[in-house]
């Protein structure tokens, strides 16, 4: 690498001073931090794609006294793994995030959630945490995280299943409205955020909005951290700037031979070859947490599809029929088609299945099976029949 | 079985004896005795004053808070896409040989269990799987077997982040 191709940043990972970026965040007024984040036109890293500096400005109007920032570290969409990075490596950027997001928000308290598969990091970031809650005494601020731990189920990365099982029920996905802004975790006013959002909020406090949207493009402000594996000579992760195509992120870190790749993980979308050169990676095109998966011409893409069902088919907490019912009905439609039990044309009637998914499914998880399976399906027909 | 009437209470001394105290309690449990017992969930009922069907509940969503039989050593192998394309079926056979057991079995002297498990956060060095809570990657049946020898043998075997087994 270091070829011409992409351009690298260090934004995410850079070292800085954190009690300069936070006094000088805890002298600006609310209003003041929230404009910063809006003029920084910074979208949450987590996969949805809300502006932050709105979701901080609908919780800060809030008139409820007790409100919680909540980081959200329970990374589990297949194929992203920056997150555990970024708490390894530069966690109190994550809690300085939320320190001015508590600023801004106007919340004393923060709450990590962090997936059970990352318990293994846990004594190493309370230790970081002791030394960040004595520094920002030291600043005379008042602001306290404590960490909550996932216990394996990718939907408590859904941020209402999340606060239920911070309050320590099942993780099943409430209904929305009220969003977390106004009820979220104890039902109080929430600003839940991605590790990587908070880290970005801390540099824009330091750098100022503007340096930030030098970064990008218009619909895709600043820079990214990407988890990239599968088949590439070079996995890992990577901090880019917004804005390229996907065949510009091809060259950089295919093998030779790629042949799809699918972004945003099992909930994105598969993007074939022949769509390299217009695919826009970003909300202008497609948007992802991170997760970005090559596969090469060896690969079938019935097993990748076939994959990701198995996996939704689990990972549904099936409190709602369209989403239960519909991912093992596509799981078992596939299988049918492969196996020559049912014509080929049946698959039109599994894309039908997977677009009311999207419409009458409860949450995310049930709205975005239909991402991967209409994109796989279709770009890669003869591959899921023969 | 175990006896866990003090740990719950021990627990529910630290973690407090509110709903939100729950999950760090059955996780506590856990983590000492490996699964869930339905005495130890009516233990955590009664301390709680909640109804055991609760704690069931609750438990049963959780795919780390297991409710059957589980050994010392819970080893999860992942199943998710970057790994299956990586050898992750070398990875369980090598298991199932090397202890005797299939996927979903715990060894009879309960030392190993073996499961499978979505995307752990590794696939860029995988395959991968945890021991407990340890991540073991870029993994080949020579280093499972490596791996898993050194458990057998009491040796502190460092995972790739630089942890130790903790029991
Ligand atoms: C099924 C499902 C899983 C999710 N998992 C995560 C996750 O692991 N991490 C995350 O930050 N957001 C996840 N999200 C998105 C969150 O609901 C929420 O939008 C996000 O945490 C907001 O933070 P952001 O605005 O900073 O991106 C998930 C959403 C769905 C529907
Ligand atoms: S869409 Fe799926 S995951 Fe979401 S609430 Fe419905 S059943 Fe649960
Ligand atoms: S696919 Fe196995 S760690 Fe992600």
């Amino acid at each position: 690498m270091g070829k011409k191709g992409l351009s690298k940043v260090d934004l995410i990972f850079e070292k800085v001073d954190p009690k300069e970026v936070l006094t000088k965040a805890f002298k600006m007024t609310s209003d003041g931090i929230i404009k910063e984040m809006l003029d920084s036109g910074l979208k949450g890293r987590g996969g949805a794609g809300f502006p932050t500096g709105l979701k901080w400005k609908y919780t800060a109007a809030e008139k409820e006294p007790v409100k919680y920032i909540v980081c959200n570290a329970d990374e589990g969409e297949p194929g992203t793994f920056k997150d555990r990075e970024i708490l390894d490596k530069v966690s109190y950027k994550v809690y300085g995030g939320m320190a001015i997001a508590g600023k801004a928000i106007g919340a004393r308290n923060g709450i990590v959630y962090l997936r059970g598969e990352y318990r293994f990091l846990l004594p190493q970031l309370m230790k970081e945490l002791e030394s960040f809650h004595k520094m920002i005494s030291e600043i005379g601020y008042d602001f306290k995280i404590n960490y909550c731990l996932g216990s394996g189920a990718y939907i408590c990365g859904e941020e209402s299943a999340l606060f239920e099982s911070v309050e320590g029920f099942r993780g099943e996905p409430r209904n929305k409205p009220p969003y977390p802004t106004t009820s979220g975790v104890f039902g109080k006013p929430t600003s839940i955020n991605n590790v990587e959002t908070l880290v970005t909020t801390m540099m824009i406090i330091k750098h100022g909005a503007a340096k930030f949207t030098e970064l990008g493009t218009k619909d895709s402000r600043g820079s990214k951290v990407f988890s990239v594996s599968g088949d590439t000579p070079t996995p890992g992760i990577f901090e880019l700037e917004l804005g390229m195509t996907v065949q510009e992120f091809v060259n950089e870190f295919g093998d030779g031979d790629t042949k799809a790749v699918q972004v945003g993980g099992a909930s994105g979308f598969c993007v074939p070859r022949k769509k390299f050169q217009n695919t826009i990676i970003g909300f202008e095109g497609v948007p992802t947490g991170g997760s970005m998966k090559l596969f090469n011409s060896s690969r079938s893409m019935y097993n990748v599809l076939h994959n990701y069902l198995d996996f939704f088919v689990e990972e549904s907490c099936g409190q709602c029929t369209p989403c239960r019912v519909g991912c093992q009905q596509l799981l078992k439609g596939v299988e049918k088609v492969k196996k020559g039990e049912v014509k080929s044309t049946y698959l039109n009637e599994l894309i039908k299945l997977a677009d009311t998914m999207k419409i009458a499914s409860k949450c995310g998880l049930g709205q975005s099976v239909g991402n991967a399976f209409r994109t796989i399906v279709e770009n890669f027909r003869e591959e899921i029949i023969y | 079985m175990y006896q866990v009437g003090n740990l719950v209470k021990e627990l529910s001394d630290k973690h407090g004896r509110a709903r939100e105290s729950l999950m760090p309690i059955l996780q506590g449990i856990v983590e000492k005795h490996n699964y869930l017992t339905d005495e130890a969930m009516v233990e955590v009922a009664r301390e709680l004053d909640i109804s055991a069907a609760e704690v069931y509940g609750t438990a049963s969503f959780y795919t780390f808070l297991d409710t059957s039989v589980r050994g010392k050593y819970v080893i999860r192998v992942c199943k998710t896409i970057t790994c299956s394309m990586k050898g992750k079926a070398e990875i369980i056979q090598t298991l199932e040989d090397m202890l005797k057991i299939k996927v979903g079995e715990t060894t009879s002297d309960k030392m190993f269990s073996i499961v499978e498990t979505n995307c752990i956060g590794w696939c860029h060095k995988a395959p991968a799987i945890l021991i407990n809570e340890i991540p073991y990657t870029e993994l080949t049946p020579e280093k499972v077997v490596e791996v898993i020898k050194g458990y057998m043998q009491k040796k502190i075997i460092t995972g790739t982040h630089g942890e130790k087994r903790a029991k």
